[in-house]
């Protein structure tokens, strides 16, 4: 116990020491430039393996540095090798400014390595001074650069931040939604766009366009988070401020806002992507992704590749493609043959199961569609109901009564009274890929009749409709489209009941029954 | 005047009175028929046919019998009005009328008690006392009284002298009659009526005076016999009390009689609440003693309960106390024996041996062993407090006594329970007691607690079906799971659930719930469930138990459907013992279907996987298996048979519903338990499903795999005759079915108007819509019609009247002119005599 007990005594008088020592150090480093070499020290701190030290340390280095900045203590220009400064001759003064350069510069090397430290705490304080660097930068610039070429931004050390941000080797995902703070400002979100796309180029470049999971989410999660104002007047929150020829500023039109999105998106696109980062990438690609670009049918490409890779990432293009169809006159070929090869049993299994319905129901909507093709997609989606799960089977069944309402022709399917009482093989095949070509407008919906001794009461009341001429009212899927099984439970199980039957003959033991089928393949024992 | 009228009553009148009226009703001149315009089907019209002259007539006279009199009495002041009895009224016949108005007569005289109505039937009193009466009691102070005749005067005495009224009359006898026919002068008659009186008073004088003799000398004999009647009287007494036991003897047989016991119903059937209340009496009196003999003071009871012989007594004459031994007794009605239990006791303290030597456990289900072990335990217990507290001074024998007592006592399970309030208090009522004997303290906790015995019952009973249901949970989910218990418990579950329904449906409603929205988060969180456990498909096969699954829609089985659906359809199957609790719940999907035939998709879904699983070369397969399995992936050779050599050593037998399979042989035996049930779920399915009009897609895809892909060669051949039997049930070639048409409808008849049903309350037109507008309307109606026929009748009169004026006036003018004439024929003879006269003079 004595020892533990001391060591407590030690660890409290360490940090009470090293809070007094840095902070001492650093007034005495802001104060005179006699105590100059104590920066030493406290950059040595970055180093240290005890968190609080790196954070504490991390503080007051851009603490001094920023007061260093504002002063203007740090050297400006083109930067001496720091052995050639005995040889130069040069004043104390500037002697002290590049010295005091070179802290800086590789006081932000090391802090760009902390940026990648296991602690959040670390990274999150690291990121933080770093972005006060990069104000303090952008007032004070560093390099003397033609004004009227550039603008003083430090490009430099953005690209260098992004560059450990989008890390290759490490899940990044936490820092990014904190650095999304700091994109709120206009100038430095244009900034990181131009810098990812570089930076983007450069990595995936280097590895031979193979996936490279973790950095494309990091990439992702940083590309996700950007968002550009819809208005050029909402443009007006900057980090650095631009004394003239403000209205020039890249950064400051809106215009160039969205090209950098749209060429930082492609470039993303461009290489090969994980299937997951496929769904993430298209599950917000209509929302956020095509509304904010310059040009959204520079994405044709991408989405129809993605559409052609089948399943649910098909599913999830379809989105995309509708809004390019949509809005911006996208003609695509064979696509309700597309649409309706796509149509196979797992997607009734799939999340997206929902948008797919929200979608279908869209695109079939028009009364314009030949009967063949409304009757090939009813005669499909039945045949498909025959696997699908409850929850599926009460948006599929109104959606093929309302499919057969708009298209009134397609009611032979579920009526042919010319042929009735004449028993015949389905003529419908399911493995034909053209729709005109599945002889669907010749049979009947004999899978709904199927349903109808469904166990589940909703579907096979939902089935029972086709026994009788449809009403002319359409049934409003809409509802429908989240329902999860869950839910359909929690209804059941809510309905107020007057009455709860019993089973009347009371068992007596649990495996044996009137009819029993578990008892006969499982035992007690 | 007569002739005058009779003119005026015209000569139809005439006619019609002397003639018969049918005679007029024939006489086709009379009749006036009313001609009808239309036919008017269903209405009777009483006047088709008039007799206007009869009318007519009729109406005359009776306004000569009322209008006529009126105006003829017309200012006058007076007018005789006659009062007597029926004098107006001319329904009564005129015999009727004299008699009632005789009989209101006597009754005006009886009622005024005319004291000179001389009427025997009337009672005479003197002094509001009557009369007749005093004379019986022969007052012999008033036998002086000589007033002659006492106001009896005879009826003919009354008749003679004042002639009598005319009822008086009449009640004269036929004597009397006959004395009337001689005919005799008035001197005579009171002459004789006088002398009859006097001898009649006579007469009673000297009755009188005999009878006062006869009772003097009564009443003088009977004070001579007085004496010896007091000396008599207690000789009399003495003979009602002979008389009394004989009475009492009777009295009694009487009453033995009355009270003998009558034929008694039989005892009634007892309802539930008797027998439970019977029950819990019994039980609660088992649990008082077994608490007394578990605190130690049993010997005073002993030495009571010890003396009665027990059943299992071998009469070997161990009898501690010989002399107060009974024989079997009745006291206040009631067989003077504990109960059998009490007796067994009584033997075993008897015998004095070790209690633990002898089994006596009175329940069949008690677990021997478990039993032994606790009293093992409690005898260690016991024998440590009995350390602590021992009486040097007892005697040994009688401490073991009372020990193996305590211990038998403990050993028992106690009769009454309280009902656990908490899940806790359940779980530390069973537990550390056999199945056997949680059973039976389920048992007495229900009927301890029966609901018609308290009003708290219920739902303390209520509570505790849902902490049984989470106890069975429990039990489920241990290591290794107790299912012995939970199926023993299976009774118990059943009968709350039929007590309670309700409460039954809500609990099992809510583990369903529970379970499935943490399987929904799960899934919301990772993509994929794990398989449920053990204790939720136990909860799902108590479901079927309980409630019935072929219920189109039921609070519970509908949910409990879904949650397998979801299960069947989302929960990922990783291992063995996943596979074996998907098997486990597509049993039950079937079971749950078994009746009702309803389609699954999501178990047909699972067992084309689970046949999947089975196939050693999944690329290129003829079809595709949905979630939760995948084409390829992840554990996609978990059930394809690693040995070839397998099948030999396997044979069929239920699996173990909790298998833990260890070994690499046990895994292969477990997978082919796996393929054949599996198969075997397959063959029920089709059988069920085979009247289904998508039957062939159905199993199209199972189909495929069995005939192309399964590996039948390596399994045994019962398992290779399933999969034969499975394929020649489905057909290759989907079968034919009619195209669909609409359900034939029911012609739309046409529309037409029903018939508006109107009370009809008067006939005629009438108009409204509300039954007070009609009935407004109708007497509207009725007012019009009457103020109509007033005035009518109003002019008739008046018409009446002037005809009766005018002929008052032409009777008096006649008759004024007649006097006229008569005067001037006078006044002419005058004047004719008086010019005669003169004449003559004049000669």
């Amino acid at each position: 116990m004595a020892p533990s007990r001391d060591s407590n005594v030690k660890e409290e008088s360490n940090q009470v020491s090293y809070k007094k020592d840095i902070n001492t150090k650093t007034d005495r480093i802001i104060q005179t430039r006699k105590h100059a070499n104590d920066i030493f020290d406290v950059i040595e701190y970055l180093q240290s393996e005890k968190e609080k030290e790196i954070i504490f340390a991390t503080n007051a280095c851009s603490k001094i540095f920023c007061e260093l900045l504002d002063r203007g203590d740090i050297y400006v220009g083109e930067l001496p090798k720091e052995e050639d400064l005995m040889h130069g001759d040069r004043s104390a003064e500037e002697k002290y400014h590049i010295f005091m350069r070179h802290r800086y510069n590789s006081c932000v090397e090391l802090l760009l390595e902390n940026i990648s430290h296991e602690a959040f705490q670390v990274k999150e304080t690291s990121l933080c001074a770093l972005m006060k660097f990069v104000a303090a930068e952008g007032k004070h610039p560093l390099q003397n650069l033609d004004w009227c070429e550039h603008y003083n931004f430090p490009r430099e050390l953005i690209l260098a931040l992004v560059k450990h941000l989008l890390s290759e080797i490490e899940d990044m995902s936490l820092l990014i939604s904190r650095f999304q703070e700091f994109m709120e400002k206009d100038d430095v979100r244009y900034y990181v766009m131009s810098s990812v796309r570089d930076n983007i180029a450069r990595v995936m470049g280097k590895n031979k366009r193979d996936v490279i999971p973790l950095y494309q989410n990091n990439v992702f999660t940083l590309l996700s988070t950007i968002n550009i104002p819809g208005q050029a007047s909402e443009m007006t929150n900057f980090l650095v401020k631009q004394e003239k020829k403000h209205e020039d500023w890249k950064a400051a039109r809106l215009k160039e806002h969205k090209r950098a999105f749209e060429q930082m998106w492609l470039v993303f696109l461009k290489y090969k992507l994980p299937s997951s980062m496929y769904k993430k990438i298209l599950v917000i690609l209509h929302e956020s992704i095509l509304p904010q670009m310059g040009d959204p049918t520079m994405m044709i490409d991408f989405l129809s590749a993605a559409y052609d890779i089948g399943g649910a990432i098909s599913l999830l293009a379809l989105n995309g493609l509708f809004v390019l169809i949509h809005e911006h006159n996208l003609d695509y070929p064979d696509f309700y043959r597309k649409l309706y090869n796509l149509l196979d049993p797992s997607i009734f299994h799939v999340k997206y199961r929902a948008r797919f319905f929200h979608l279908a129901n869209i695109f079939l909507s028009s009364t314009h569609l030949p009967v063949y093709l409304v009757a090939a997609f009813v005669k499909r989606l039945a045949r498909l109901s025959l696997t699908a799960p409850p929850t599926a089977l009460l948006i599929l069944l109104p959606f093929i009564c309302n499919l057969i309402r708009r298209h009134p022709s397609c009611k032979v399917l579920i009526h042919k009274p010319s042929a009735a009482e004449e028993p015949c093989d389905d003529p419908y095949v399911m493995e034909e890929k053209d729709p005109a070509q599945c002889h669907a407008l010749e049979s009947s919906l004999w899978e709904i009749k199927t349903l109808q001794k469904h166990y589940h009461p909703d579907v096979a009341k939902a089935a029972m409709i086709i026994n009788e001429p449809l009403s002319e009212q359409e049934d409003d899927i809409s509802v429908l489209l989240e329902l999860s099984t869950f839910e359909l439970m929690e209804r059941e199980v809510k309905a107020e009941r007057k009455t709860i039957p019993l089973e009347f003959d009371t068992a007596t033991e649990l495996l044996k029954s009137s009819r029993e089928v578990l008892g006969v393949h499982f035992s007690l024992e | 005047m007569r002739k005058q009228q009779k003119l005026s009553s015209g000569l139809s009148d005439k006619v019609r009175k002397s003639k018969a009226a049918p005679e007029i009703q024939k006489n086709p001149f009379e009749v006036k028929i009313n001609r009808k315009k239309f036919d008017v089907l269903g209405r009777k019209s009483k006047h088709d046919v008039g007799l206007p002259g009869v009318s007519r007539s009729r109406a005359n006279q009776k306004r000569k019998d009322t209008l006529l009199k009126e105006f003829r009495l017309k200012g006058k002041n007076n007018k005789f009005v006659d009062r007597r009895f029926g004098e107006y009224d001319s329904k009564i016949t005129p015999e009727d009328k004299i008699l009632q108005r005789f009989t209101l007569e006597r009754q005006r005289t009886h009622d005024r008690k005319d004291m000179f109505n001389l009427n025997e039937e009337e009672e005479l009193t003197h002094y509001g006392q009557s009369l007749a009466e005093m004379e019986k009691m022969a007052d012999v102070i008033d036998s002086d009284s000589d007033s002659e005749e006492k106001g009896l005067l005879s009826a003919e005495l009354t008749a003679s002298h004042f002639g009598g009224g005319g009822g008086l009359l009449r009640m004269k006898s036929a004597g009397d009659e006959e004395e009337q026919h001689k005919p005799k002068s008035r001197q005579e008659l009171i002459q004789e009526l006088i002398i009859k009186s006097k001898r009649e008073k006579r007469e009673r004088q000297t009755q009188k005076e005999e009878a006062q003799e006869l009772t003097e000398k009564l009443d003088q004999d009977w004070r001579s016999i007085q004496n010896l009647l007091a000396h008599k009287t207690p000789r009399a007494e003495r003979k009602d009390e002979d008389d009394k036991p004989r009475m009492e003897e009777y009295d009694v047989m009487v009453r033995e009689l009355g009270f003998e016991m009558k034929a008694q119903p039989s005892e009634k059937l007892k309802s539930s609440e008797e027998l439970a209340r019977e029950e819990r009496l019994r039980l609660q009196t088992l649990e008082a003693d077994r608490l007394k003999r578990m605190m130690g003071d049993a010997e005073g009871e002993s030495a009571l309960t010890h003396t009665h012989i027990s059943a299992d007594d071998i009469n070997d004459g161990f009898i501690l106390d010989g002399d107060e031994r009974k024989t079997l007794a009745y006291k206040d009605g009631k067989w003077n024996i504990e109960e059998e239990r009490e007796e067994e006791e009584g033997g075993e303290e008897e015998h004095e041996a070790a209690a633990e030597d002898e089994d006596e456990v009175e329940d069949d289900d008690d677990d021997e062993s478990e039993e032994e072990e606790e009293e093992d335990r409690d005898d260690d217990l016991q024998s440590d407090e009995e350390e602590e507290g021992r009486d040097e001074e007892e005697a040994v024998s009688d401490e073991e006594q009372r020990r193996a007592v305590q211990e038998a006592a403990r050993a028992e399970l106690p009769y009454t329970f309280t009902a656990p309030e908490t899940y806790r208090d359940l779980q530390s009522l069973l537990q550390g007691h056999s199945s056997g004997q949680q059973r039976l303290i389920l048992d007495r906790t229900i009927t301890c607690h029966h609901p018609s015995l308290a009003s708290g019952n219920k739902a303390k009973l209520q509570r505790l079906f849902g902490f049984l249901l989470e106890y069975v949970g429990e039990l489920a989910s241990q290591n290794p799971p107790d299912l012995r218990t939970v199926n023993l418990l299976i009774p118990q579950i059943c009968s709350l659930c039929q007590l309670f329904p309700e409460a039954a449906c809500k609990a099992v409603q809510m583990l369903l719930s529970d379970s499935a929205h943490s399987m929904e988060e799960t899934l919301e969180v990772k993509g994929r469930a794990p398989m449920p456990d053990l204790d939720m498909l136990v909860l799902l096969k108590i479901t079927a138990l309980l409630f019935p699954t072929s219920d189109f829609r039921h609070p519970v089985t509908t949910p409990a459907f879904l949650y397998i659906s979801q299960a069947l359809s989302k929960c990922v199957v990783v291992s063995l013992e996943d596979a074996i609790k998907g098997l486990i719940l597509c049993c039950l999907a079937l079971e749950f279907v078994s009746l009702s035939k309803r389609f699954f998709p999501e178990l047909m879904n699972f067992l084309l996987g689970l046949l999947h699983l089975t196939v050693p070369d999944k690329s290129n397969t003829g079809y595709a298996v949905l979630s939760p399995f995948r084409q390829q992936g992840k554990n996609f050779d978990l059930l394809v048979l690693t040995d070839p050599n397998a099948s030999q050593s396997w044979s069929r037998k239920p699996v173990s519903l909790h298998t833990a399979v260890r070994s690499p042989a046990e895994r292969e035996h477990c997978r082919l338990s796996l393929v054949d049930s599996c198969l075997d779920l397959v063959k029920r399915c089709t059988s069920l499903y085979k009247d289904l009009p998508s039957y062939t897609h159905i199993f199209q895809p199972i189909r495929t795999l069995l005939l192309d892909h399964l590996p039948v060669a390596l399994y045994p051949s019962c398992t290779q005759d399933l999969h034969r039997e499975i394929l020649d049930a489905i057909p290759e070639t989907p079968s034919q079915h009619a195209p669909l048409v609409f359900k034939k409808k029911k012609p739309i008849p046409l529309k037409l108007f029903t018939p508006k049903i109107v009370e009809i309350l008067d006939y005629g037109k009438k108009r409204g819509n509300t039954k007070e507008e009609k009935e407004r309307e109708r007497l509207k109606h009725k007012h019009k019609r009457e103020f109509k026929g007033a005035l009518r009748e109003i002019r008739k009169d008046t018409r009446f009247l002037a005809r009766e004026k005018l002929n008052d006036i032409m009777s008096r003018d006649s008759e004024r002119k007649r006097k006229v004439k008569e005067l001037f024929g006078s006044l002419a003879n005058q004047e004719g005599e008086w010019k005669a006269l003169k004449r003559k003079k004049m000669k």
